[in-house]
């Protein structure tokens, strides 16, 4: 029943082809792979499955994409295996903050320069979570109380986003927080409904809900402009009405970066295939959707100025691990 | 009774030797990454460094306790390790071949050789039924479920 | 009763032709990805997930659910035939289940399986259907010094049980815990016992040593006794279930108990493989002959299948209700939710009753579908067992190591299943028991990074683990029952002394 499905995807690309040929130079010839390098069930391996679905849906392509986990390694084997498919163009992998994180903690030699970067398809915004019973409302009596008490800070994972921008909160403040890793972002936001840490650095996504339900209350997100929205997600509050960091007076910026990139080598029509390729899927009406529960900031990067903010994020990501003593060679 | 090639007594101490190493290591590398209690709990190698003192301590006294029996009982027949190995051998290259030639053809000439040397199939009808087993796979996993399984020269050649 | 109005119209819902007919189908995909070892459970919903993409969501989270489901039985038959578990927690199922088909009681065992599986997760639904507001609310009592106690609870539960020498069993308890910690330290990120070697900052997988262990060293170890496995004579015919359901009834005080152990570690969430461990071990702990466990024990099948899928089920309640998943399938659950445009979390209840008493209704109808095909396949599976060895032996081979590939899509994976064949068949023949080996490797990881985490939120005070009477309860608890057995032994000891003053 699967095959059946998949051959009115294939009737629809087999009638199009003719004129898809013609304005496009290479395409597919074999399944393409999506390496995602982290395990199912992660925010990158669902943003994975959501492409692969719309591709399919859409028949956006004629060649079948198939999504492989990698998450060994902090995800370097996923980027390795990437790097050392080269002109190989049918291999793509999807990145997550590990991209510049796993080769700084880890000592595993690689970089985003070893790949061909296709496209920024989204960033994951961050809000600082308090519980909604406690009795910081704003970031400024956050901050303050963090200076007399030690806030307990639960996040995803360790040396990773979460922990990068609890580092950078430190770095702001000067007060220091004590950081306790969990599994996973929906567990980081019960434990805060719990109360058994005091704040946490979700992305919008995770703890929209609790929000929604009045357990947690936002105070800030790390953007530079407030997240785009319209309209109230609880009685008195739409995303729009979170401060961002800097207006409360923090000056702390992250945004994780939701990519794709293939393996280097790649000829510039191939590159053009995926570029257009992954314009059409963010056009459709599912990502929108995607886009606009999960609250994410919508920016699309290709070419130099992708380039150039990858370059940036690298070094900013080397400053803080730096500075948080989490750079090793496997250490 | 076939005479015994290995005691079951030598067994015990090479296995009691081997988790031994096995703690030596897991000790080793807790005191290289800091096996200290920290102001906020236990550091990286705290539980390592017990986990691998508590093993060799319970594979010393393993050891001991083998090295004290003067039982001669077998681990193994000859012919018992003969008919393993039959097993084990073919298992071990068809492990070692998967890197380089995928998952699919060396699991065709597992099956066939199987049945053909164990099962008395004729080798026709053997190698006939491990590529059929073989191509069902592919199937399964390949395009019904598009999980990607390592594939060598022969797929490749396909057009996969 | 609202709920029951609700559920009514859920019925509704899934009573639609479409749905029955995507609930067979997601049952029978189901059933097949759980067989495959590596491949059931989240990865196998994973991989399917897109193909629902296109469907309204209440179709396609029945279709999803469906597949667990299946995936949740389907788990059992490779444990039972093969000593193979497809799932983590099958492992516990492995114990009595394969005993009883080497003796030619596969079909036994599998109706036994497929059965008190039902019964678990019809006891969860029904938790779920009446109880979920509460039962949330007890779930978010659960921080890391709670999440530490029912660790060690599951512990405990398990200790002193394993027959033959006492430090061979600490010694392979103490090897599970140490390849548990290989890899990257959950904690601080730090790599260990890697050794710079990239392939083992994977860490190692338990699926992967599981199957090697488990599955591998039987096939090694049945080989000795000649080319065949045992049970062939295993009986075909339907009459096999229902004697067996004949007999089952008389265990509904081991199947309430196995139901509420998993319901409890479903929610908490801390997964189904610790509530099938912790269940076995109750269930041999409470039996009169503890002595006959592991040999074919019939209760040994139901104790840790009804607390697996009791708990499997019950996973689903904080996914639903908070938005954690109890279990990496529910994860990956989740993540379909939020594709179709769903929040998972308190406010699903109350905005989208259509869709969550849709999913309920399908937990009733896709238990008792999935019940009614698996049942009657049971003379099929157990007939799997009279191909002979020469064609089922290479075919198994291939199937572990594609389970153990897909784990994390790694070759190095393969080569490590082999070896741990190998050490399974060397330490099944030397006496070392495999149980508590298992046992560390899979709760040795999230047992210490929740005692990590406590002593950092308690910024290094063990009084944590007394900080309220919820966890000190568990922990006093857990304290008993693991102190039991050495006392009754030392009573024992006493009383034998006593007895024979000449020796």
């Amino acid at each position: 029943m699967l095959l059946r499905r998949h051959l009115p995807a294939l009737a629809a690309g087999l009638l199009a082809a003719p004129a898809v040929q013609a304005q496009r130079a290479w395409e597919p010839q074999r399944p393409v792979q999506l390496i995602v390098p982290a395990g199912t069930g992660g925010g990158a391996d669902q943003m994975a499955r959501i492409i692969q679905g719309i591709i399919t849906r859409h028949s956006l392509m004629r060649q079948p994409m198939m999504v492989v986990n990698k998450p060994g390694g902090a995800g370097a084997e996923g980027f390795l295996e990437a790097r050392n498919a080269r002109a190989n163009p049918h291999v793509l992998v999807i990145t997550l903050s590990n991209l510049f994180t796993t080769p700084l903690s880890t000592g595993i030699p690689f970089s985003w320069r070893d790949l061909t970067p296709v496209a920024m398809l989204a960033l994951d915004e961050f809000c600082l979570w308090v519980n909604a019973a406690s009795p910081w409302t704003t970031l400024a009596e956050f901050v303050a109380a963090s200076g007399t008490q030690r806030m307990r800070m639960g996040g995803t994972g360790s040396r990773q986003e979460d922990q990068i921008i609890t580092v950078a909160i430190q770095r702001a403040t000067g007060s220091t927080f004590t950081y306790v890793p969990f599994r996973g972002g929906g567990e980081v936001a019960t434990q805060l409904v719990g109360n058994h840490i005091d704040c946490t650095v979700n992305n919008p996504i995770e703890a929209v809900t609790h929000w929604r339900s009045g357990t947690l209350r936002p105070l800030c997100v790390f953007d530079r402009t407030r997240l785009p929205g319209e309209g109230r997600i609880t009685e008195t509050m739409g995303w729009q009405d979170i401060p961002t960091a800097k207006e409360a007076g923090l000056d702390v910026e992250y945004l994780m970066l939701r990519g794709i990139f293939a393996a280097p080598g790649l000829t510039p029509p191939q590159l053009a295939f995926y570029s257009d390729l992954l314009g059409r899927v963010v056009a459709t009406p599912e990502w929108r959707e995607l886009m606009a529960t999960g609250a994410f900031n919508t920016t699309m990067l290709a070419g130099e100025a992708f380039r150039a903010w990858l370059t940036e994020e690298e070094v900013r990501h080397r400053s803080l691990m730096q500075e948080a003593g989490f750079i090793g060679a496997g250490g | 009774m076939l005479s015994s090639v290995i005691t079951r007594r030598s067994m015990e101490i090479a296995f009691a030797l081997v988790l031994i190493a096995m703690g030596a290591l897991a000790i080793q590398d807790s005191l290289r990454i800091g096996a200290g209690w920290s102001s906020d709990g236990p550091r990286s190698g705290y539980f390592p460094l017990i986990l691998g003192v508590i093993l060799i301590l319970a594979s010393v006294g393993n050891l001991v306790s083998a090295l004290a029996t003067r039982d001669a009982a077998p681990f193994a027949t000859w012919a018992q390790l003969r008919l393993v190995g039959s097993v084990l051998l073919p298992t071990t290259i068809y492990v070692a071949v998967i890197p380089f030639a995928g998952i699919y053809l060396p699991s065709a000439l597992l099956i066939g050789f199987f049945m053909a040397r164990f099962g008395g199939f004729r080798w026709v009808t053997s190698l006939a039924s491990g590529v059929a087993a073989a191509v069902v796979t592919f199937i399964i996993f390949e395009i019904w479920f598009l999980v990607a399984l390592p594939k060598g020269p022969l797929e490749d050649a396909l057009g996969f | 009763m609202e709920e029951i109005g609700l559920l009514m119209q859920g019925f509704g819902v899934v009573l639609q032709p479409q749905n029955l007919l995507l609930m067979v189908a997601g049952i029978v995909l189901g059933v097949i990805i759980g067989v495959l070892p590596g491949l059931g459970g989240a990865n196998g919903i994973a991989i399917l997930l897109p193909l629902t993409f296109a469907m309204p969501p209440v179709s396609a989270i029945i279709m999803l659910s469906c597949i667990y489901w299946g995936a949740l039985f389907g788990g059992a038959i490779t444990s039972i035939l093969f000593n193979i578990p497809g799932e983590p927690w099958s492992v516990a199922t492995t114990f009595d289940g394969y005993p009883m088909a080497q003796q030619g009681r596969a079909g036994e065992a599998l109706t036994a399986a497929f059965t008190s599986s039902f019964v678990g997760a019809l006891f969860a639904v029904i938790l779920i259907t009446f109880l979920a507001p509460l039962v949330a609310q007890f779930a978010l009592r659960f921080g890391p010094p709670e999440f530490f106690a029912v660790m060690v609870l599951s512990f405990a539960s398990f200790i002193g049980l394993s027959k033959g020498s006492p430090l061979k069993a600490l010694a392979a308890m103490m090897a599970g815990f140490l390849l548990a910690a290989v890899g990257m330290d959950g904690v601080t990120g730090t790599l260990r016992m890697t050794y710079g070697s990239m392939e083992l900052m994977r860490g190692i997988d338990f699926l992967v040593v599981v199957i090697g262990l488990f599955g591998l060293s039987e096939i090694l170890v049945s080989i000795e006794e000649g080319l065949s496995f045992k049970g062939a004579r295993a009986k075909l015919s339907m009459g096999i279930v229902l004697q067996t359901w004949k007999q089952l009834p008389k265990h509904w005080a081991l199947a309430l108990r196995s139901s509420v152990i998993g319901c409890w570690m479903g929610i908490t969430p801390a997964g189904a493989t610790p509530a099938s461990f912790m269940s076995y071990g109750v269930a041999r702990r409470t039996a009169r002959d503890p002595e006959s466990f592991g040999k074919g024990r019939i209760e040994g099948v139901i104790a840790p299948e009804t607390a697996a899928h009791a708990a499997g089920t019950s996973a689903l309640l904080p996914m639903l209700a908070l938005g954690v998943p109890g279990s990496p399938t529910a994860a990956v659950l989740l993540g379909g939710l939020i594709m179709w445009g769903l929040q998972p979390g308190p406010m699903l209840f109350v905005e989208q009753k259509d869709f969550v008493w849709g999913l309920i209704a399908s937990m009733y109808l896709g238990n008792v579908v999935g019940l009614i095909i698996v049942l009657a396949c049971v003379p099929w599976f157990a007939a799997i067992l009279r191909v002979p060895f020469s064609i089922i032996a290479a075919i198994i081979l291939m199937v572990c190591a594609i389970g153990a590939y897909t784990v994390n899509t790694a070759e190095f994976d393969i080569v490590l299943m082999l070896i741990f064949g190998v050490i399974g068949y060397v330490m099944k023949k030397l006496d070392y028991p495999l149980a508590p080996l298992v046992l560390a490797l899979v709760l040795g990881d999230r047992t210490e990074e929740s005692f990590r985490q406590s002593l950092l939120l308690s910024q290094g005070s063990t009084g944590v683990f007394f900080q309220n009477w919820l966890c000190g309860g568990i922990m006093t608890l857990a304290i008993g029952i693991a102190g039991y057995p050495l006392i009754s032994k030392a009573v024992g000891l006493f009383r034998r002394r006593e007895l024979k003053p000449a020796q």
